[in-house]
């Protein structure tokens, strides 16, 4: 559960709060060989899925906007990869300030304050604080497919570097932080296991306000947009699920039985989804598409994101299931409504990850339900469900107005839409000055 | 019956394709090739400015009858051209046409254009 991420209190306190972690109170923790090996392969893990994400995006574009488009992912790394050690990790999980909006301390500014932290669940600090900046590097790059082939990169980083340090770190604060408001909504918290709502509805809605902000590309939706490169997308969709295991797993911060569970879920929800997007594809349209399969994939992982620490496997190929089916409609109504969801982050991360956090509540397995009754007599369902649709209703609002604010501020100081020409003659030729396939092309 | 072939910049496709479209003339085939004119392209590669000895360009082939020619290079001068014109905005060939056969009916000349 998501309390297992807060474990920076935990060491400030000298309170043991890991499971499986008899602590006494001011006993200095020791490193746990195994739960710190498992940690640092899940932060890379999850690094992985950053280069995947930009081969995903990247196939789907058209040919002469490829490197633009993975270099969105990419600047992310860098970008982020700097900023989150600078003064990231301080905001999202130092103490509450300005009244819990974020956190603070300035010990954590640099990293400076953890050089000899080892966290109660028995890992040196240095491990979680960079298993955390791996998510906040991917969620500013998922916006990226909402408003691809349009923008500039120096808009692009400008959004990025003020995006993760006005939304990003606020939102983690509150849902990962032992004071943070959601994480102390109700009898056990809203859940979010590995960030349904910090990472997938808020980057999801994000990359809508942020279409509707910049408008549609020259010719949508008139001129077919085909995808250049199908191969690499679903070479993308693959390492995206395997990196998903660090991802859903690594947030038990633990080596244990909740991580072998979550592990599980996360199998077992992306398959589900596959299956099943491919399916109304075979029964609408004939023919089950390569794009289709990788779609189904992305649907499943981010369904289960905030409840791979609550569910079963029943609940998991439901919500798997469950997903597919809601994205599909959401990417249907899109075409329908004509606005420019490039490739359709909100239409799978904004709508899966609502779909998850929501839907989780109808399958929480029975021993959690028993925890959260003998804190909070007569909790139910309905009491849970409310928590968590307080939790969804918040993201989503402070996400559009925030992403809104900074969007008009760098069209206004850097520019953030690249001009008709640019656009026409594609990203990577004008903005970086190379091409994606051979110097020449030759053909 | 007139061939006409046209290399233009890249950029410009889709300007082409729509006013040409306007104009129905709508049988077209586009195709990427690369080739050398007077245009220089400078590239920059880790500091180092490499000049490729061959420039991307579109290559668009319409097959039309005589009283189409002319509004199908106008057309394509008028939309392919940057501004007042500058090194690599492109040539036009035209070509007479010996014959054009419609393989799915056989039908031959002008009516298969």
């Amino acid at each position: 559960m998501s309390w297992t991420r807060s474990l920076r209190f935990a060491a400030i306190l000298g309170v043991g709060l890991g499971a499986g972690l008899p602590l006494a109170a001011g006993t200095a923790p020791v490193n746990d060989t195994g739960t710190t090996a498992w940690m640092l392969t899940s932060t890379t893990l999850v690094l992985l899925m950053v280069p995947g994400l930009a081969m995903f995006y990247g196939g789907l574009v058209r040919t002469k906007n490829v490197l633009g488009t993975m270099m969105h992912s990419f600047s992310a790394m860098a970008v982020v990869g700097v900023l989150w050690t600078v003064v990231g990790y301080a905001l999202s999980f130092g103490p509450n300030a300005l009244g819990g909006l974020v956190g603070w301390s300035r010990d954590l500014v640099l990293l400076r304050g953890i050089d000899h932290t080892i966290l109660p669940a028995g890992v040196p600090e240095y491990a979680f604080a960079m298993f955390q900046g791996k998510f906040a590097i991917i969620t500013p790059a998922l916006i990226a497919g909402a408003v691809a082939e349009r923008i500039s990169f120096r808009g692009w980083v400008a959004f990025i570097t003020l995006w993760v340090l006005l939304v990003y770190c606020p939102l983690c604060h509150w849902v990962w932080a032992s004071d943070g408001y959601f994480f102390n909504l109700g009898a056990k918290g809203a859940i979010d296991f590995a960030g349904g709502t910090v990472v997938h509805i808020s980057s999801g809605v994000a990359g809508l306000a942020l279409a509707l902000f910049l408008g549609a590309r020259h010719g949508y939706p008139k001129t077919a947009m085909a995808p250049n490169n199908l191969t690499f997308t679903l070479i993308g969709a693959g390492l995206l699920w395997v990196g998903w295991f660090g991802f859903n797993a690594g947030s038990s911060i633990a080596s244990n039985l909740e991580t072998a569970r979550a592990l599980t879920v996360t199998q077992v929800a992306a398959a589900a989804g596959a299956l099943t997007w491919v399916l109304i594809e075979i029964i609408r349209e004939d023919k089950p598409t390569s794009l289709g399969m990788a779609s189904g994939i992305l649907a499943g992982l981010v369904v289960i994101t905030p409840a791979a620490g609550v569910v079963q496997v029943g609940g998991a190929i439901a919500l798997g299931a469950i997903a597919s089916c809601t994205c599909y409609g959401m990417i249907m109504l899109k075409n329908r409504l004509g606005y420019d969801d490039s490739l359709d982050a909100f239409g799978i991360h904004g709508t899966g990850g609502i779909v998850g956090a929501l839907g989780l509540t109808f399958f929480i397995r029975g021993s959690w339900w028993a925890e959260a009754a003998a804190k909070h007599p007569g909790w139910g369902l309905l009491s849970q469900l409310k928590v968590q649709a307080f939790a969804v209703a918040t993201t989503i609002v402070f996400s559009v107005v925030m992403t809104l604010l900074i969007a008009w501020l760098v069209e206004k100081v850097v520019g953030f839409r690249v001009a008709e020409g640019v656009e026409k003659t594609g990203l990577d030729h004008e903005i970086h000055g190379e091409r994606a396939y051979g110097l020449n092309n030759l053909n | 019956m007139k061939l006409i072939t046209a290399i233009i910049p890249e950029e410009k496709l889709d300007e082409v394709r729509e006013a040409l479209i306007e104009a129905e003339i709508e049988r077209i085939t586009v195709s990427r090739v690369s080739g050398h004119g007077r245009q220089q392209e400078i590239m920059v590669q880790r500091g180092k400015k490499i000049v490729p000895n061959l420039i991307p360009k579109v290559q668009i082939t319409i097959a039309c009858n005589d009283e189409f020619e002319d509004i199908t290079v106008d057309t394509i001068i008028r939309t392919a051209r940057h501004g007042a014109g500058a090194v690599g905005d492109g040539k036009i060939f035209v070509q007479d046409l010996k014959e054009c056969i419609r393989i799915r009916t056989g039908e031959r000349g002008g009516q298969a254009i």
